[in-house]
């Protein structure tokens, strides 16, 4: 039974080996916010009170609208895969386009968000916010550790996503190798989910 | 593509160094470890025998204490970050891991050239914490909180570079996972697998679970250093212990990351020169997926004296005994192995009995750190250095060796000088008796570790200990020079000079491009002699 053909090693593609491949590195993604959320957890634990008091004062209505994008971005990256398998690259391309809007906005609203905390002298060092109690300090100091953390994901998840849409302009990504758009999705996903835990830890829990 | 010719031969540019920088072949990347591997070997040997030196009398010999704990902490980081963690899977694993399976490469080799870029850029920016700011760093390579946050020293570059590291070593475990899940040949079913591949699955699974871990922790430390969070400083609310915590999650798993390849070495070394089929396949592998699971639930080892409930002391206990199980099967079937086989006493079994025996003294003595009243004794004792350098370099150290003199036709096409190799074997093993038994005894006695002066009660140790570093030195020396002018001036290695019966030796010395002319199916089990 001979029959395995010898593909020079630049033509290899092998779709079930790519996602493969995505789903380890999302693995090792979830536990490098796993190390976050346990520290969260252990504070969280040691100081109810302060993380309690510290997360009345976040805008939930902000971070409802962000969960809200992120969760319509999800859906818009999904749809663009499934119209790049139909074959419908102008939909495909409409579909990214959204997407990636999506995740600017998002940015922009964290942006306003965090500036509002700043101008009130609220960010890691400051002297107002070294005033705190123990636990405000610390459920700060997580809050931009960890929110900034996942806004360098959406960056590079923009970045990621910008570039199969030049491929796909290209015809290098297309109805039989959509791989690499399938795990742009699948890496947007992994920050939509991440977000997903951030919300209720660090708004909900008043 | 002339399917005759070595890949030594294959050259895409005309200037030399590129068909090697930017070559995507597996083995040219194996080999690419290799030369920095040693090359930072090099430096991590002369740190640690000036640290012997400086230890051959009491009182300052030859540094001061400060430059001590720089050379302590600078050869801790080159030989953990830099040399084992990447060890036998970036080397052994990429040069062979293909060809052991049946494959043309590597299921990513675009990957895999940029795991071993991003290797060289976290070296350069851990190197460059020695010469910047206000001198090199001196907190040990655990990096532990709140000191490494607190000292002066030029912190930033070793912690960014171990993190960037990290980086390489995740993509390395990921590209082997999913080679071994799609590329095997046909035929090769889980349960055809030679052990080494077995071992690099395992290594890869850790790799890919545990890096991310220590990874947001360094990162953590990074965030305290610079925007001043404090989440492992108590002024600040944080927690040292925690730190440890996080720090020992990854670095307990870690010492899997480096003996389990190791292990898979020895499983291909040991039927190979007994010639006969591996006693217990199924329970070697068993063994090798057991340690990577219960690996991950012992790193509290590390911290019986740092402030920790009675319960957690005696589960991390427990759990840390239970690795002795697995570990212990797989001594037992190599021994078993060895049993009414057909010995060929060549260099390659040397090494691997001189693990077998020095790994066991390490484990062994592992146990006496694990049980907690013996540990309180000994924790931060020169006990502890003793154990780790008999697990880490008498373990994963002479594995490398077998490994690279078992491997060493297949890699050069060329057969080593087998007098001078026992030579340097019987060095080795001489110098490094001499340089870490006294250590048992010194850190029993109470002798601190990381400390540049002693009492004088622990001058006879310690002088044994440095005269044994010198022999040690002279060992690698001869080793390193033999395999070096063997590579050049060899005899002709054959297809297959040891009668192995893996897949590797039915291949050309050293292999051709794409390894296979027509992939093989494969009947038999691994080692059926
Ligand atoms: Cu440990």
């Amino acid at each position: 039974m001979e029959k395995v053909t010898t593909t020079h090693e630049h033509d290899h593609y092998d779709h079930e080996g790519s996602k493969l491949g995505m789903w380890l590195f999302i693995f090792t993604e979830l536990l490098l916010f796993g190390g976050l959320f346990i520290t969260y957890a252990v504070y969280k634990y040691l100081n109810p009170e302060a993380f309690h008091m510290a997360a009345e004062e976040l805008n939930v209505g902000v971070g409802a609208i962000n969960t809200v994008i992120l969760l319509i971005s999800s859906a818009t990256i999904a749809m663009s895969i499934t119209a790049l398998q139909q074959n419908n690259i102008r939909l495909t391309k409409v579909m990214l386009e959204i997407t990636m809007m999506l995740a600017i906005t998002f940015l922009i609203n964290k942006y306003f968000e965090w500036g509002a905390k700043i101008s009130h002298g609220i960010y890691p060092g400051s002297d107002h916010l070294m005033e705190m109690s123990r636990g405000e300090i610390l459920f700060y100091g997580l809050y931009f550790f960890m929110t900034g953390l996942h806004a360098l994901h959406i960056i590079v998840g923009v970045a990621f996503i910008a570039v199969v849409y030049s491929k796909i302009l290209k015809r290098k990504v297309n109805a039989e190798r959509y791989v690499l758009l399938e795990n742009s999705g699948l890496y947007w996903h992994l920050v939509d989910i991440v977000w997903i835990f951030l919300f209720p830890l660090f708004y909900l829990i008043t | 593509m002339n399917q005759e010719v070595s890949f030594y031969e294959v050259k895409k540019y005309k200037t030399g160094i590129l068909n090697w920088i930017l070559s995507t072949d597996h083995k040219r990347i194996g080999l690419l470890y290799l030369y920095s591997i040693l090359a930072f070997f090099i430096v991590g040997v002369c740190l640690g025998l000036a640290m012997k030196l400086e230890l051959i009398a009491p009182g300052k010999t030859i540094m001061e204490a400060q430059t001590y704990n720089a050379v302590f902490t600078f050869h801790g980081i080159i030989m953990i970050f830099l040399i084992i963690i990447p060890g036998l899977p970036a080397v052994f694993g990429n040069f062979l891991l293909p060809i052991m399976i049946g494959a043309k490469d590597v299921a990513f080799p675009k990957l895999n050239l940029l795991s071993w870029w991003i290797y060289v850029l976290g070296a350069v920016v851990a190197l460059m914490s020695q010469f910047m700011g206000d001198g090199p760093p001196d907190t040990g390579w655990t990096f532990y909180a709140p000191y490494s946050f607190k000292t002066s020293t030029t912190m930033l570059p070793a912690i960014i570079g171990a993190f960037i590291l990290g980086f390489s070593s995740i993509l390395t475990g990921l590209n082997f996972i999913v080679t071994i899940h799609r590329m095997r040949a046909p035929g090769m079913t889980w349960l055809k697998m030679p052990l080494f591949p077995w071992s690099l699955y395992a290594t890869g699974w850790i790799q890919l679970l545990s890096t991310p871990i220590v990874g947001i922790t360094l990162l953590m430390v990074v965030a305290e250093r610079t925007m001043n969070i404090g989440f492992f400083d108590p002024a600040l609310g944080g927690d040292p212990v925690l730190y440890q915590h996080l720090f020992w999650i990854y670095s307990h798993p870690a010492v899997y990351i480096m003996i389990l390849p190791a292990m898979g070495t020895i499983s291909e070394i040991i039927p190979t020169f007994s010639q006969k089929t591996i006693f217990g396949y199924k329970a070697v592998v068993a063994s090798t997926l057991l340690i990577a699971f219960v690996g991950y639930f012992v790193w509290g080892h590390h911290m019986y004296t740092a402030g920790m409930s009675d319960t957690a002391v005696w589960l991390f206990s427990l759990m840390t005994f239970l690795v002795a199980i697995p570990s212990a099967v797989k001594v037992f079937n190599w021994i078993a192995t060895m049993y009414k086989g057909s010995i060929n006493l060549k260099v390659p079994l040397y090494w691997a009995l001189g693990f077998l025996f020095l790994f066991m003294v390490g484990g062994l003595t592992g146990l006496v750190l694990g049980a907690v009243a013996t540990d309180v004794q000994v924790h931060d004792t020169a006990f502890v250095v003793a154990h780790f350098h008999f697990v880490m370099f008498g373990g994963v150290g002479t594995a490398f060796f077998g490994a690279m003199h078992y491997w060493f036709p297949k890699m050069y096409g060329k057969m080593y000088d087998e007098s001078w190799a026992k030579v340097g074997f019987y060095t080795f093993i001489v110098g490094f008796l001499l340089l870490y038994m006294p250590m048992f005894w010194l850190g029993m006695y109470g002798m601190p570790r990381r400390y540049y002066d002693y009492l004088e009660q622990f001058h006879g140790g310690n002088i044994i200990s440095s005269f044994g570093a010198l022999v040690l030195v002279a060992g690698l020396a001869i080793i390193i020079i033999n395999l070096v002018t063997s590579a050049r001036k060899g005899k002709k290695a054959e297809k297959d000079p040891w009668h192995g019966k893996t897949l590797e030796w039915q291949v050309d010395s050293p292999p051709t491009l794409e390894n296979f002319d027509t992939i093989p199916v494969v009947e038999k089990g691994p080692y059926e002699y």
